[in-house]
């Protein structure tokens, strides 16, 4: 089973603009914050995090920018980001939806990917490989599984069926 | 009468999500109908994707409206003749076959015509379609999978497919033609030349009927008209749907 993960260039400049981030402290508050949708995957695991911007006394602004485009989840995630931030004291919070980058799962960082394939799903790569048994002998069922963003496939191993997260 | 370059804008992308939303709606009319479990959720799941494409394009165009309206507004508050989407997106589903024909012939359709718009000056506009083309890549390997299989599956299945695409063809046609407004926003690069992708839309879906042992069709006639709000009388029906609970109660939140 594959689980050597390797960063991809589009995570390796996330991660350098968190890194270089004038307020770090405000990223790791949204660490909290996860898709409603793959519970243990945080919005900055995902990839759909793109900015924190503090520029007090405005507030602070934060960046989102949906999977897909009928993504159901985005309305709840800003919510969420706004209450996160209330919590650490931060009251005037602003969550603007870009479609500026367009979301893909090369944004996905290496512990979002394990973080799915502990949840049993499969996360994006070129080869599905089960994420219960590691087998490689899988087949898909459904081009689309429970939300628009994974597939639903099948271990000819175990027999177990499994969402596969679309790469996308 | 030529309108202002706002007024174009806002007419042009009003169409877009027009076309949309009524697909979107159509689509989910298969939710807990679907021929099996998997495939009710890919049907759910493809609504969905057009749906929020409708949103994206409402929204866009309602900012560009500049009159206080939202998207809601231009969902739910605008009547059968001022909707223009094209003709092929409101007609029924019929049955299974009639779904599959009509959303291949779209994605085709979508992937060549988001491809160009993905290059439109307006970056509104190419941010949008940058998003909607990955999905109808998607959509388009599925619709393009189930053309085969049920193409060359059993002599029904074969069947329900050529009637469809018999039925189907004559609105194919209505995708490539400009309106006025599409005209004149050519020349300042924000919207596609329609008329320019039907030679490449043709050989790609004549290269795959034929593999999947279906005929084009021979026959020449061509509907067209929704683009300036002449409908089938399909989508007034589709519409009190899609907008009863919103003229019930104006306003009205989940």
């Amino acid at each position: 089973m594959q689980t050597i993960s390797v960063v991809t260039p589009e995570y390796a400049a996330r991660h350098a603009l968190r890194a270089n981030s004038a307020c770090r402290a405000l990223w790791e508050i949204l660490d909290s914050v996860f898709d409603p949708e793959l519970p243990h995957v945080s919005i900055w695991d995902l990839g759909i995090l793109v900015d924190v911007q503090d520029s007090c006394p405005q507030g602070v602004k934060v960046v989102v920018t949906p999977t897909y485009s009928g993504c159901p989840a985005i309305d709840v995630i800003s919510e969420d980001i706004v209450a996160a931030l209330n919590d650490a004291g931060i009251t005037e919070v602003e969550v603007q939806v870009s479609l500026s980058p367009a979301w893909n799962t090369d944004l996905i960082s290496p512990a979002g990917k394990m973080a799915m394939r502990n949840q049993g799903i499969a996360p994006p790569s070129t080869e599905v490989h089960c994420p219960l048994c590691g087998s490689e002998n899988t087949a898909v069922i459904s081009q689309f599984g429970s939300t628009a963003c994974k597939a639903l496939y099948r271990c000819h191993s175990c027999q177990e069926p499994f969402d596969y997260f679309k790469e996308f | 009468m030529t309108n202002t370059y706002n007024d174009a804008l806002y007419q042009y992308v009003l169409g877009l999500a027009d076309d949309a939303l009524i697909l979107g709606q159509r689509t989910s009319e298969w939710c807990s109908r679907g021929p099996f479990l998997e495939e009710d959720i890919s049907l759910s799941n493809l609504a969905l994707d057009y749906i929020g494409r409708a949103r994206m394009f409402y929204q866009y165009a309602a900012q560009v409206e500049g009159l206080g309206r939202n998207e809601d507004d231009l969902a739910y508050f605008r009547d059968e003749r001022a909707f223009s989407n094209l003709l092929i997106n409101e007609l029924p589903n019929y049955d299974f076959a009639f779904s599959i024909v009509r959303q291949y012939f779209i994605d085709v359709h979508a992937c060549l015509y988001l491809e160009q718009l993905k290059r439109s000056s307006d970056v509104h506009l190419a941010q949008v379609a940058e998003k909607a083309i990955k999905e109808s890549r998607y959509h388009l390997k599925r619709s393009e999978t189930w053309v085969l299989q049920l193409g060359q599956g059993t002599s029904e299945s074969h069947e329900r497919m050529q009637n469809a695409i018999d039925e189907l063809w004559g609105y194919t046609g209505e995708m490539f033609l400009m309106s006025e407004v599409e005209t004149q926003l050519l020349t300042s690069g924000v919207c596609v030349d329609r008329s320019a992708l039907q030679v490449s839309w043709s050989a790609q879906v004549s290269r795959h009927l034929s593999v999947s042992t279906l005929a084009v069709p021979e026959q020449q006639w061509n509907v067209a008209g929704g683009r300036k709000g002449e409908h089938s009388e399909h989508l007034g029906h589709i519409l009190a749907e899609l907008q009863i609970v919103q003229r019930s109660y104006p306003g009205l939140q989940w």
